[in-house]
Parts: structure tokens; sequence; C-alpha cells
């Protein structure tokens, strides 16, 4: 009995040992800061000078801000557009690279190798692609008679720009994870309805989508979080412009936090975001269960 | 998503079909090569043509129509940007990040993963459940805390400032306990039984059986690491503290005009991911599909 204790004492300490390191780390940096920034949302303070203590002022101050809500706004329209764009742009992607053809593995690796880029290196490279004046994109269309646009430069199609650029970013995620999905698509299914007649549109409509439909909300679920935290593009290319059409949620937060030193606004700012992505990954979620068919 | 989704994508499983499918695709050529062309075009049009602009004269990128193939190839464009701006520096520094990085999550959550699969202790599943609410809070929404804790500790504008915080990952942790897990517990036991310490039933044995869990939490600790920007924007001011994401910024702010040269800047930024993607493909892809990265 006396032994028997003392082993267990020893697996307390050893667990600990071996688990403090990586827990002390990721509370510090990682659990610590959600309820600080809790507490500096209830604060006016400049990230120097001690904060004080001022209620529910900042939230009450939100929806009287111009620009808040213009970036609340954008941020909506790029979600709205980034998601169904980059989902099933990957979808019809995955399904023509889902074959075995010669040459298959070069076609999956150009679509896989803008995944690795970073963002800045994206951008930039887009950057000169869309130049209004020298740009690539411009000499094609000129071709077929359209444009010049001015693309990042342009008041109205700044945001769109910044959508089509990050569809082409994100667009292999997107495939790896459906190509793994119609691997498990069982043979059978689709030789039964081939020996049925069914052709390749109702195929694709009545068995392949359904079927992906676990692949197709995780997909949904994640390019949201993702699409909702937009920065890096926008702070390279755009600074919010022209004038404030491409102000999103994160740069408002970000220039409000470390450029102007307005971080206890900010960091309410902060946590209406993780409010809002939290409940839309639940709504998707809760909506998601009653569409999606699970094989197993 | 599922540790085989590597080799499901690059290397499908062989059917039984396959043989007769196979067959005449040898010979024809399949109709879906006219969609799949188009698609690969899109998508390597734009690192092309980054490619033939950093080897062009200044005047060959001012001009329109664009110069497709530039008269005469200038490499030179490279030796310049490595003359123009601390490049070298920049790359260093986000070698030591991302390698210094990368050994911390191996090891730190090596321990915590071993130690979430296997020891029983005390407050295991609580902590365990904490460390993953971790993984739902987007780090725009803790970057204002975390980096007065940062600054706090005397680490702004250091390298430690990018790797101290990110030694650890719950991700990481999550990763390895879930794989350590899949590993037959009798081996341990009779390493145990043996008189091996925890210690080192970990080192010698469960660790040299996880060559792929390790391989994908290092690819995908090294792509998050060295792609990483808002969180040296907001800490690293210095120009030679900077890593290539931020440095390139200030790059591009300098030399908008200088196309060429900024093109060539970031082909050499790429070059490392690139070599690492084509050297280990089969881990990016797991790693990608298992974490979502790009974050």
């Amino acid at each position: 009995m006396w032994r028997l204790r003392r082993i267990t004492e020893s697996e307390h300490a050893a667990g600990w040992a071996f688990a403090f390191p990586a827990v002390c780390l990721i509370f510090v940096f990682g659990l610590v800061p959600v309820v600080w920034s809790a507490l500096l949302s209830f604060q006016r303070t400049n990230l120097i000078a001690p904060g004080q203590w001022i209620g529910l002022a900042n939230y009450k101050a939100l929806p009287h801000d111009p620009l808040f809500q213009a970036s609340i706004v954008h941020s909506l329209i790029y979600t709205a557009l980034f998601v169904p764009l980059s989902v099933a742009g990957g979808l019809l992607t995955a399904v023509a690279l889902n074959r075995r053809i010669r040459g298959i593995r070069i076609y999956r690796t150009a679509v896989f190798v803008p995944v690795v880029l970073s963002t800045i290196a994206t951008a930039i490279m887009f950057l000169w692609l869309l130049d209004p004046n020298f740009g690539l994109v411009n000499y094609l269309l000129g071709q077929v008679g359209l444009g010049p646009y001015g693309f990042f430069d342009s008041a109205t199609g700044a945001l769109y720009s910044i959508v089509g650029m990050t569809v082409w970013g994100w667009i292999g995620f997107d495939v790896i994870v459906y190509l793994a999905a119609l691997q498990g698509i069982p043979q059978s299914l689709v030789e039964a309805a081939e020996i049925d007649g069914v052709r390749t549109w109702s195929m694709f409509r009545n068995i392949t989508v359904p079927l992906l439909g676990p692949a197709t909300l995780f997909l949904v679920v994640w390019s949201s979080i993702n699409a909702l935290q937009l920065f890096d593009e926008v702070y390279l290319l755009t600074k919010g412009g022209p004038g404030t059409s491409t102000y999103v949620v994160v740069y408002y937060l970000y220039s409000l936090a470390f450029s102007q030193g307005v971080a206890g606004y900010a960091a309410a700012i902060a946590y209406v975001l993780l409010v809002a992505i939290l409940s839309l990954t639940l709504i998707q979620l809760w909506v998601g269960r009653r569409l999606v068919y699970y094989a197993s | 998503m599922t540790s085989q989704i590597a080799s499901q994508v690059l290397d499908p499983p062989q059917r039984p079909a396959d043989e007769e499918e196979r067959e005449p695709g040898r010979f024809l050529f399949s109709p879906w090569h006219l969609v799949l062309i188009p698609i690969a075009v899109v998508m390597l049009i734009p690192m092309v043509w980054m490619l033939v602009t950093s080897l062009e004269t200044l005047n060959e990128t001012r001009h329109f129509p664009p110069t497709l193939l530039p008269h005469t190839l200038r490499p030179g464009n490279y030796t310049q940007v490595l003359r123009q701006a601390p490049f070298a520096r920049w790359f260093l520094n986000t070698m030591i990040v991302t390698v210094v990085t990368v050994l911390g999550n191996l090891l730190f959550c090596s321990l915590a993963g071993y130690a979430f699969a296997r020891i029983k202790f005390f407050g295991r599943e609580v902590v365990f459940v904490l460390l993953l609410t971790t993984l739902m809070i987007p780090f725009q929404v803790i970057m204002i805390p975390t980096f007065i804790i940062v600054k706090d500790l005397g680490l702004i504008n250091t390298l430690n400032a990018l790797i101290v915080p990110n030694l650890a990952n719950a991700f990481g942790v999550f990763l390895l306990r879930q794989f350590f897990r899949t590993l037959p517990v009798e081996l341990e036991e009779a390493a145990r039984i043996d008189g091996a310490s925890r210690l080192s039933v970990l080192f010698k044995i469960v660790l040299p059986l996880s060559g792929p869990a390790l391989a994908t939490l290092a690819v995908i600790t090294f792509l998050w690491t060295w792609n990483d920007f808002l969180w040296p924007l907001i800490t690293i001011y210095s120009p030679n503290t900077m890593t290539l994401q931020l440095g390139l910024t200030t790059f591009e702010g300098t030399h908008q005009t200088a196309t060429n040269l900024l093109m060539a800047a970031n082909v050499m930024s790429m070059l490392p991911v690139l070599l690492l993607f084509f050297l280990a493909q089969r881990y990016f892809i797991r790693g990608i599909a298992s974490s979502g990265l790009k974050g």
C-alpha cells in the first residue's frame, strides 16, 4: 500500500515535470491574455501609462463609431465573398484533380504551392500583377477589350481585388482537404451509379457533393474564421484605403492599439471580434449538423 | 483530419479497377487536360511573372505592353538587393527564430504530449481542456495583452520576443498526444519494468517511433514562424532585428518603383519555404490538412 502510493506520487511529479514547460508557456502567452484583454476593454489605456477604469464606456462608444461600422461591413463583405468562392473553387478544382492521368502530380503541385507562400510574398506578387499601369492583368484584359482597372488603387475595386488574391493563395488548402475526402468516397457507390446510367453532372450533384458534406462544413467554418482575421494583405497593399474602402476589423484594431495608442478601445473591438467569430462558428456548426450527411 | 491524408492526396490508393481505367489514358489525350492546364496556368503565372520581372532591367518593367521575355537576363538584380538592404541579416534572423522555435516545439510539445497521453497526474484533464480552449482564440484577439507581457519581460525589439511566446503550442501538444496514444503501450511498459526512466522511455522508444508526427509538427511550425508577419510587426522596429517578412514590407516601402529589385527580393524570401516544400511535400500536405495553417 505504501509502495503503491509512492508510485502514484511520483506519477504526479513526473506528469507535471513533463507538462510544465509547455503548459506554462501556453498559459502565460495564450490564456492569461484572454482574461487580460477583457480587463483592458473596460479601461482607457495607451499601453504605456497605467489605465483608468471606465466601465462599459468603450463598448458604448462602438455603435457611434463610423469607422468601426465601416470595418465590420468590409469584413463581412470580404467573408461573404471569400468563403463561397474559395470553398466552391476548391471543390471544383479537387474534382478535376481527382483522376489518374499523366502529369497529375504536376497539376497538383501547381495548385498546392501558393499555400506555403507567405501573405506578404503573395501580396507583393499581386501588387505587381495588378499594377494599374504596367501590370500583366491589365494588359491581358486590354487584349479582350476590358479595363484598364485600378485594382488596389480603386475605392470600388480594392476589396474585390483582395478577395481574388486571397482566393488564389488559399484555394490549394481547400483542394488538399477535398482531395483527401474524395479518396474516402466508396468506389462501389460510384460504380453502382455508373451501371445505373447516372450522368456525370447528376453524379457530382447527388453523390459527390453530399458525401463531401463534412469536409465542406470544416472548410466553411475554417475559412470564415480566417476571413474575419484578414490583416496582412490590407496592411501591405492598401493601409485601409483608398479612403476607408478596405478598413477591416483587425486592421482597425491594429491601428488603434499600435499607432494611435487607444488600446482599451481596441481591446473592446477585439472582444467583439472574438464573440463574432465564436457565434458564427456555432451557427455554422448548428446549421451544418442539420444539412450534412455523415456516412459513419 | 486523419494522419493518412498526405499519402492519400499524393498517392491515391491503388484500386482494383485501376488497371482498366489506366489503359485508355496511356494512348488517348484525356479531356481533363483541357480543364487542368488553364487551372495550372492561373496558379503559376503570378510566380512566373515575378521571376521574369526579377531578371529584367528597370526600363523593361516600366514598359507597356509588358516585357514578357527580357532581352538579357540580369541576375545582378539579386546581388543589388543584397547590397541595398540588410537582406542577409533578415535571412539570418528569420533562420535563428525559426530553428529555435521548431526545436523548442519539438521538445516541449513532446514532453507535454507524452505526459497527457501516458502519465496520470493531478489536474491532467482540466489542464488539457484549458490548453484546447486556447486553440479557439484567434491571435488578433489577444495580441494587445501579449504585447504588454512581452514588453514587461523586456523582450521588445529582440529576437526573443519572436521566440519565447512561441516555444510551445497547444496544437503541437494535441497533435503529439493523439499520435502517442496510437503507439502500443506494451513496449513502454516492458521498458519501465526493465527499469528505464520515463525520460528514457520517451527519448529511446516513443520518439524514434514518432518520426512522421514530429516531421509534421516541425514542418508546420517552420511555415508558421517563417511566414509570420503581424507579431514581428508589433514587436520589432530596428532594421537589424527584423525578420524577412517584416524586412520585405520595409523594402517594398522604399523600393516601390524599383519593381525588378522588389521581385528579386520576393523570390529570395520564398526560396527556403519552396525548397522545404519540394523536399517534404508529404509532411506539408499532412500538416496543412491537419492544422488549417496560414492563419
